[in-house]
């Protein structure tokens, strides 16, 4: 059996890079925008590449995933979540491996302790803790990935746009329209 | 190390009340360790803080900082800028550093992010417990390394009592009998004589109850020109 490729530590985003480097240009995200955008963060060995495979069988799924890949979830930490949700994201999905086949022993389940505590935290704020899941799948399970996709995409649009989104231009022109007692059409 | 644990979200809140800026001041050093203040909770904090107040509709600027000690001058000097600019200071330092922190910038509003809760070490990852409660007369060396003051409920000198029951404490099934477990260590030691020693009422005068304790050595001390 050939051993899987392990990824350079090197080639690691290192967890204070990765809002800059992987996540935050298509954050930031706004009121009123229609898109939803779900940050999936995925393990190089399974739902990284169960993605992958989707992909190569031409499953369809919904657009509003961001995936950012981990050398393992067990990488995955509170404050890449919390990130993730300060930055707008209506949704959080964490993909691990079958629990008992992570590549590391138990990273997916340190990775599935914190999606736990992340949705404590999230309760305590008064964000709704089900924005953050975790889902378990291994590499050949490309249907999996894009059925949890799905399925996240729908639980997301039921609970509707995240309310840290950031006001759209739209609407801060209007407040500053209502101020000046401007048309806010006028301001675009 | 010192053990901490960080307070309630609501708690914390409730004592930044309605200030603007904040600045959240973790400590690299015990609080670190026992995961409660350093700067990886400090940016746990400072990010639900931000959401927390985006949520309730209010407008706060929350930054965050880590020291590598807040007990010291030196490390509290570095961060002078940032202090004094901020309308509230969140200390997740041990009460140690809080104090530090208020003490260093007389003009700071600074809160407690913590309560700290002991001295102790982590007895399995994610567990802590109590070893030393700073009595200031040890006397592990008659006790075979176990600390009757800070494991006994009762603090006894010469137990058990009679609530020691299958080598656990009558407070809890959880606490594990101080006295037990210094019988059989000297037991294993062959020293078992040391317990037909009587141990004489403690003079507590070291511990809290002589007042607030403060040590001088004056081998160490700077002379007068040289502090000035």
């Amino acid at each position: 059996m050939t051993r899987q490729e392990i990824p350079n530590p090197k080639d690691q985003i290192p967890s204070s890079a990765i809002p800059e480097a992987a996540v935050a240009p298509s954050w930031d995200l706004e009121v009123g925008s229609g898109d939803f955008h779900i940050v999936a963060f995925c393990c190089h060995y399974c739902a990284y590449a169960a993605a992958d495979l989707a992909g190569s069988l031409r499953l369809q799924y919904p657009p509003s995933v961001r995936v950012v890949k981990l050398p393992c979830t067990g990488k995955l930490d509170v404050l890449m979540i919390l990130d993730a949700f300060e930055h707008g994201a209506d949704g959080v999905m964490v993909a691990g491996c079958m629990e008992g086949d992570c590549h590391y022993q138990i990273g997916n389940l340190n990775a599935r302790r914190r999606v736990h505590h992340v949705q404590t935290l999230l309760k305590e704020i008064g964000l709704e803790p089900d924005r953050v899941r975790m889902f378990n799948m291994s590499s050949a399970m490309g249907q999996k990935w894009a059925e949890a996709v799905a399925e996240m995409d729908a639980h997301v649009q039921a609970l509707g746009p995240s309310p840290l989104r950031k006001p759209s231009p739209q609407r801060r022109n209007a407040r500053r329209g209502d101020r000046d007692a401007a048309p806010a059409v006028a301001r675009i | 190390m010192i053990v901490a644990e960080q307070k309630p979200l609501e708690e914390i809140k409730g004592l930044l009340g309605e200030a603007g800026r904040i600045l959240i001041v973790g400590c690299g050093t015990c609080v670190t360790v026992c995961f409660a203040g350093g700067e990886k909770e400090a940016g746990i904090l400072g990010s639900l803080l931000r959401m927390s107040t985006r949520l309730d509709g209010a407008s706060k600027e929350v930054t965050e900082v880590t020291v590598q000690r807040q007990c010291e001058w030196e490390y509290l000097d570095a961060i002078h800028d940032r202090v004094t600019e901020a309308d509230r200071v969140l200390s997740l330092g041990c009460g140690v550093g809080v104090q530090a922190l208020a003490e260093r910038y007389p003009n700071a509003i600074v809160v407690p992010g913590l309560d700290t809760k002991f001295m102790g070490l982590p007895v399995e990852q994610g567990v802590w417990a109590e070893r030393c409660a700073a009595c200031g007369a040890c006397i592990l060396g008659l006790t075979g390394g176990i600390c009757p003051i800070a494991r006994c409920s009762k603090q006894l000198l010469n137990g058990p009592c009679g609530g020691s029951a299958k080598g656990k404490c009558e407070v809890s099934p959880e606490i594990d009998c101080a006295w037990q477990l210094i019988y059989d260590k000297l037991k294993a030691q062959g020293r078992l004589h040391l317990l037909m020693e009587i141990t004489p009422p403690k003079d507590w005068r070291t511990s809290r109850d002589g007042g607030p304790r403060r040590i001088v050595r004056e081998d160490l001390r700077l002379p007068v020109a040289e502090k000035a």
